[in-house]
């Protein structure tokens, strides 16, 4: 085992190695003076950026310049980012608890449901619930998730002005940055905070601009799973080990959730990275789409605004995170199905 | 006596053609494509353009942003800046098809070739494509076509340039994988004792043994770019203003989502002609890729 989660992470560490020059590619394309002026905060400084380009040797070969990057980004120095008006670091730190949030509440959603409507499915083979579920999983897979968000609001914003977007309404937006020592800030996630300082009014506001983007991202990334799970479902159903157990007379239920639903769980878990991944592109278009303060939608904003060194820090974060979700399952998997690490 | 035996291959071809169409949603799905690709082949009929030299530029009177309801000339309406919503959801089509088509043929010569090369030859050069095909992956699919689309600047030629380089990976990984599996057969060995080439090998034995698992997720792909490239779109980063492309049309229309009080769904027909558009040509593809699959998995074939 140890030998397994070895080899994962020299695996890890030359594939974010790989990362790192990817992406220190896309910013050594640009002029050294174009570079420069990440460096710069004031309309004073740009007559300086000749001196800027010398400074930082940003005329340098590519591996000196490549080994600077990296110390200066391994001391949490992503540069200047002109749309945040702020360091880098500091911006994602600033939105990235609100992407957390979101996905705090949508993915134990997706998992639990994914894996019940799945199995449901699977042991209802070609019923009313069967077809319901592939037809909803087909749509959930064709539709776009920045339009499904867009039609959400069109009928449960502007039509019944039940779910608004952004974050937090207003009023309780100035509540809480006027009274700094009555609402403490420990996570920077509103629902937690609230409930840390025992304030419902947050956490129910709070809830309330929940709604809306997290149905958003549970219908566009569930339905790989439910795919996946009904059809290891329909595989283990149809094996010996199922009619051994029905001809010893094991109740249909026991069997279904005991034994069958089990089993199919392991072919589940290798879509448990592509879930990770659409989940995090999931995030992008639905902060966008509801404005709500978040990496992805700093990550557009920048990108827009052509604000290099927040796109490129963002990539790198949400590529290892992502990494970092892969090893974990990768070991996960392995824990749960030895043939997987004998190999 | 003559007895008339069918050629294998047209057997086999026939077989291929009974198992998609005995499927409804298939055929439901190439309804769908073949509606599309006929909006697409006949949109200067079906929408005469106004600017000769640049169909693809929406025809808009006058620049007010309020969005007009579907009238006699408007079939459609028109949306914010007074673009005429028909036009752009016919010549949508065709920017629609072009990106995906363009950008799923690119990626699949690029990742089909280094996915043949890596699994033939093995070693080290396969090992080099692959840890390459690796770092591509590490990146979820969003966010490093908009770091590359920041690199290569706004528009929707940049947009192609950002997602084929993207897109390969996947069909790197998947041929890679198909060429393993077949690469130690007894006719690829067959192939090699007569004196075949490499490149010979490659073309005529290995690719069409191990193509189809490729085929069937770019089939899905033209589809599911579509929807990448309408959001890149959709952000600012696609399309210049004014070009007929669905995810601009969804931009044009997003600060309209909520009509004036008393009619909050004033402005539906900004949203819905495109937004019908798109999901149903992302639908088409789905529906005809998974009828594909279903019709070559040798898993399910023989039954």
């Amino acid at each position: 085992m140890a030998a397994f989660i070895a080899r994962r992470l020299m695996f890890m560490v030359v594939v974010l190695f790989g990362v790192s020059i990817l992406m220190f590619s896309i910013l050594m394309s640009f002029s050294p003076e174009r570079r420069a002026a990440a460096f710069v905060r004031t309309p004073q400084q740009v007559k300086e950026i000749p001196n800027l380009v010398k400074k930082y040797g940003l005329d340098k070969p590519f591996y000196i310049q490549y080994v600077n990057w990296i110390k200066q980004i391994s001391q949490g120095n992503f540069g200047y980012s002109t749309v945040a008006a702020s360091p880098t670091l500091d911006a994602i730190k600033k939105y990235f608890p609100t992407t957390i949030e979101l996905n705090l509440f949508s993915l134990p959603i997706i998992i639990t449901l994914g894996i019940w409507l799945g199995t449901v499915a699977g042991i209802h083979r070609d019923t009313f619930i069967d077809h319901t579920t592939r037809i909803v999983a087909i749509i959930g897979w064709s539709l776009p998730t920045f339009l499904f968000a867009l039609i959400l609001l069109m009928i449960f914003y502007s039509q019944f002005q039940l779910f608004p977007p952004e974050i937090i309404s207003n009023h309780i937006d100035d509540f809480i940055s006027n009274n700094p020592d009555k609402f403490i800030q420990y996570t920077g996630m509103y629902v937690i905070d609230g409930l840390l300082n025992g304030n419902f009014e947050v956490v129910f506001d709070a809830l309330k601009h929940l709604v809306l983007p997290v149905v958003t991202q549970v219908t566009v990334v569930i339905a790989i799973l439910v795919r996946v799970m009904r059809s290891s479902m329909l595989e283990e159903i149809s094996k010996d080990y199922i009619i051994t157990a029905k001809a010893k007379g094991v109740d249909t239920h026991t069997i279904n959730h005991k034994h069958a639903k089990k089993n199919a769980l392991l072919p589940a878990i290798t879509v448990a990275g592509w879930l990770v991944a659409l989940s995090i592109e999931g995030s992008v278009a639905v902060e966008f789409i509801f404005n709500r303060a978040g990496l992805g939608l700093l990550l557009v904003k920048a990108a827009t605004q052509l604000d290099i060194p927040v796109v490129l820090a963002i990539s790198i974060l949400l590529g290892l995170i992502y990494v970092v979700a892969n090893l974990i399952i990768d070991v996960l998997y392995a824990v749960i199905d030895p043939r997987i690490r004998l190999n | 006596m003559e007895t008339k035996t069918e050629h294998p291959k047209l057997k086999e071809i026939k077989f291929t053609l009974y198992r998609i169409f005995r499927n409804p949603s298939a055929i439901i799905g190439i309804i769908l494509l073949l509606a599309f690709t006929f909006v697409a082949i006949f949109a200067p009929l079906i929408a005469p353009p106004k600017y000769k030299h640049r169909p693809y530029m929406m025809p808009h009177k006058g620049y007010s942003m309020t969005p007009k309801a579907p009238n006699k000339d408007h079939v459609f309406g028109t949306t914010s800046g007074q673009y005429d919503i028909f036009y752009g959801v016919v010549w949508g089509t065709r920017s629609a098809f072009k990106v995906g088509i363009i950008v799923v043929i690119t990626a699949f010569v690029i990742g089909a070739s280094l996915g043949i090369i890596a699994g033939y030859y093995g070693g080290w050069i396969d090992e080099i494509i692959m840890r390459v095909v690796d770092v591509f992956f590490a990146v979820p699919f969003t966010i490093l076509a908009m770091a590359f689309v920041v690199r290569f600047g706004r528009g929707l030629d940049q947009i192609m340039i950002a997602l084929t380089l993207v897109v390969w990976r996947r069909y790197a990984r998947v041929m890679r994988a198909g060429v393993l599996s077949v690469r130690n057969e007894d006719y690829i060995l067959a192939a090699k004792s007569m004196g075949v080439t490499d490149i010979g090998i490659m073309l005529r034995h290995v690719f069409p043994n191990a193509v189809y698992p490729v085929m069937v997720i770019a089939f899905m792909d033209a589809g599911s770019i579509v929807i990448t490239a309408a959001f890149l779109s959709f952000i600012g980063l696609g399309a210049p203003i004014g070009y007929a492309d669905w995810g601009q049309m969804l931009a044009m229309a997003r600060n309209y989502i909520v009509g004036p009080a008393g009619e909050p769904l004033k402005f539906w027909y900004t949203i819905f002609f495109p937004g019908t558009a798109m999901i149903l040509f992302v639908l088409a593809w789905n529906l005809f890729g998974d009828a594909i699959r279903d019709a070559f998995d040798p898993k399910l074939r023989r039954k």
